[in-house]
């Protein structure tokens, strides 16, 4: 008890400690100037010791990472070339088939597509909400920490519990939402709303939205601690209204928190699993597959190790391609920004 | 482990009287009581009759074996004693070496079960002795056909489109299916092939793959006929099997729906839906699946399926031994009356108390022959596939045609 209450305070000092860090960082004037000089220096000046010690801070990490990511990884592009039951020998080497039979399954394309609309969804509904959320939360009112605290809530939920819980209240005519419609003389879709192909993937994004908004919203709050209080106080002073004050310098200046929310967002996404198995299982009628709920069908539930495999390796292949052109393209804007101003300086 | 492997040894040279330092590993998936207390007994009968051998018993959740004996196969490193459901699933393992062949060292076994065991027989092998074989039909509430004036069950598709009427006229929803899992809609359309077909083009289709005979289509039409007449609780499309108050078992345990087609599970996954563990109680009704007006297949005919006890490629004799005393007449009476299942030794039958069951036995015992479940004849690849695309087929985006092509596309029969 004792421990974790001296814990707390001192992770709130090294936020806070944080801030004030970037700050030297973006006005690097005071810097000693022989930065990369004396990098140069030290990596000549590396003993044998300082490699050994080096080598063996590194190797723990680097074991787990080849035994628990790397290997898996191989092992799955080798069993996508074979068809496999899952036991056995590996013998029958197909070649590209597991892949054509994939990139030309009508499943497989549906899953990609309701990935994409996930991606696509949850940035357009949640960036505009989280903001939103995050700048009235940011102001000084009555009841803030409580809000702030609720709206973090169903992050904190395992996702598992929140599905069981969702999934019950969407429930056809007994589930408490169909219920209430009722009350006021309206019906709920005749086959409920996970169960009407048209509108269960609707209705997962809308479980998804509430389930990871307040990941968007916390981020941002964190990123608008950042924004100095001077540069609004200067707006404020120069006769901004407190729209135009957020508009004009509290939004750009969190350009860098919302593209990196986008990002981790983005992945979970393509990587969506959990929420679709327990509220659909990727039904009805394949409405709501992802890559990941078609790819353990496949191998869990039908023993085509081969072709799971293969899909594993273009969600894989998918993944990495988006994250790469995300970071080169946009990402990369957070990592450059500073020296034009520095110029201007 | 290290013990199993000697053990295996010894057996391969002719000793399996002498059981020293023996140790037996048995999966199963009676983790509640009375079985689990049943169990632990009848291996410490044997152990003690064999002193020197020693059996470890793992009794797990069903879904849980399954996952677990997975990960075993493809590790190899499997237990001794197994539970395998036959078809297709048992041929995979049979290619791959894992499964030991039981055709001449239970001969005597084999002979007692009869025609029980043929599930689990493939090009005259035998590979599993079956414990325990169940037929699927509706299982419905009684109190429920009452309050909607049905008196006598329905024996033709006609009469059951009638108590259909009769149960929607009364305000209540007549059938659940899980179709969300696949497996439980699917078990009408085999039930329609059952009907459909003549048990000679089943067998040809079973065992080819190929299903040219136009009673496989009659079939998938009587089935999109049943779906038009929306006898389906609402949200069948997204319903779970067995897991919780909302899921097709819970929905009749609980009277929100008049009847489910299931298997012999029926009544044991009821009484775990309701507070006072009773299920249906009472009112726990049975019939079989009806007959079809242009049917060629025995009306009599049943779809099953069962659990048996196979042994690891490389278990030794003194598992065989044990599960030859597991379908002994001593313990199959015992797992009868604990109502653990329907025994398949014939010896056991009238164990059975509860009268439900005992109901079944009787379906099962006079029916001509019981078809396999058409997912576990065909093996898991072909299976999935063919669920799928019928779980399609209720929700109205696939044909009766469009079954029989995933089958056989998945098969790679198609042509």
């Amino acid at each position: 008890m004792a421990d974790g209450a001296t814990r707390a305070p001192s992770a709130v000092a090294t936020a806070a400690a944080a801030g004030p860090a970037q700050e030297t960082v973006r006005t690097p004037r005071t810097d000693p100037p022989a930065g990369p000089a004396a990098a140069a220096a030290r990596r000549r000046g590396i003993s044998w010791r300082q490699r050994l010690e080096i080598a063996v801070l590194v190797a723990p990490a680097l074991v787990l990472m080849v035994v628990f990511v790397a290997w898996p990884v191989l092992r799955a592009v080798q069993w996508s070339f074979f068809t496999w039951k899952g036991y056995g020998p590996l013998v029958d080497f197909v070649g590209l088939a597991n892949y054509v039979s994939i990139l030309t399954n009508d499943v497989f394309h549906g899953a990609v597509r309701h990935n994409l609309f996930v991606v696509v969804a949850s940035i357009v509904l949640q960036l505009p909400l989280g903001l939103a959320i995050a700048l009235l939360l940011n102001r000084p009112m009555y009841g803030q920490g409580v809000l702030r605290t609720i709206v973090f809530v169903p992050y904190v939920l395992a996702e598992v519990i929140a599905g069981v819980v969702w999934f019950q209240l969407l429930q056809p005519r007994y589930g408490v939402i169909d219920a209430w419609l009722e009350r006021f003389g309206l019906s709920g879709p005749a086959q409920g709303w996970l169960g009407t192909p048209e509108l269960a993937l609707y209705a997962v994004m809308i479980v998804l939205t509430w389930k990871y908004l307040g990941m968007a919203v916390i981020l941002m709050l964190a990123g608008l601690q950042g924004i100095p209080h001077d540069v609004t106080e200067a707006a404020e002073i120069d006769g901004a209204s407190w729209w135009q004050t957020q508009w004009r310098i509290t939004i750009p200046l969190l350009g860098p928190t919302m593209r990196t929310w986008a990002f981790l967002s983005m992945i979970g996404s393509l990587q969506l699993f959990d929420m679709v198995w327990i509220l659909t299982r990727g039904g009805p009628a394949n409405a709501t597959t992802t890559m990941a709920t078609f790819l353990l069908t496949e191998g869990q539930r039908r023993a085509n190790y081969g072709i799971a495999s293969a899909a594993s390796v273009v969600l894989f292949v998918i993944a990495l391609v988006m994250a790469l052109t995300y970071q080169r393209f946009i990402l990369s804007r957070d990592n450059t920004v500073d020296s034009p101003r520095r110029g201007k300086r | 482990m290290l013990l199993t492997a000697c053990g295996s040894d010894a057996g391969g040279n002719g000793g399996s009287s002498d059981g020293d330092g023996v140790t037996i590993t048995w999966w199963h998936n009676s983790n509640n009581e009375p079985g689990l207390g049943y169990y632990q007994q009848v291996a410490e009968d044997f152990m003690a009759d064999n002193p020197g051998v020693t059996i470890e018993i793992s009794a797990m959740q069903h879904e849980d074996m399954g996952t677990k004996l997975d990960a075993a196969m493809q590790s190899g490193d499997m237990p001794d004693i197994f539970m395998e459901r036959g078809g297709g699933e048992m041929a995979d393992k049979i290619d791959a070496g894992l499964i030991r062949d039981l055709t001449d060292d239970a001969a005597e076994t084999i002979e007692k079960l009869g025609g029980s065991v043929a599930g689990w027989t493939l090009d005259g092998r035998t590979y599993a002795l079956p414990f325990s074989i169940g037929v699927v039909g509706f299982w419905y509430n009684t109190a429920l056909f009452e309050e909607a004036g049905i008196t006598d069950t329905p024996t033709t598709m006609d009469e059951l489109f009638e108590t259909i009427d009769a149960l929607k006229a009364a305000g209540i929803d007549p059938i659940s299916v899980g179709a969300g899992e696949g497996w439980p809609a699917a078990h009408y359309w085999y039930y329609f092939a059952l009907r459909e077909c003549s048990e000679e083009a089943l067998n040809t289709a079973v065992s080819s793959l190929q299903f040219d005979d136009p009673c496989f289509i009659r079939a998938g039409e009587a089935l999109e006929e049943l779906i038009a007449a929306e006898p389906f609780n609402p949200g069948f499309l997204s319903t779970p099997a067995q897991a919780g108050a909302t899921s097709a078992s819970g929905l009749l345990a609980t009277g929100k729906v008049a009847m489910e087609l299931a298997g012999h599970w029926e009544p044991g996954v009821m009484q775990g839906l309701t507070d006072d563990g009773q299920g249906l109680g009472e009112n726990t009704g049975w019939f079989p699946f009806p007959t079809t007006p242009t049917g060629e297949g025995d009306p009599t005919a049943a779809l099953g399926g069962g659990d048996a006890w196979a042994l690891s490629g490389d278990a030794p004799d003194e598992a065989l031994e044990f599960i030859e005393y597991l379908l002994s007449d001593e313990v199959q009476q015992g797992f009868a009356e604990n109502d653990m299942g329907l025994p398949t030794n014939p010896a056991a039958v009238d164990s059975i108390s509860d009268p439900a069951l005992a109901g079944l036995l009787e379906v099962r015992d006079s029916a001509p022959y019981v078809q396999l479940y058409l997912d576990t004849a065909f093996g898991q690849a072909v299976g999935g596939a063919m669920n799928d695309e019928i779980a399609l087929l209720f929700a109205g985006q696939a044909t009766a045609q469009d079954v029989v092509d995933a089958i056989e596309q998945a098969a790679g029969t198609a042509g």
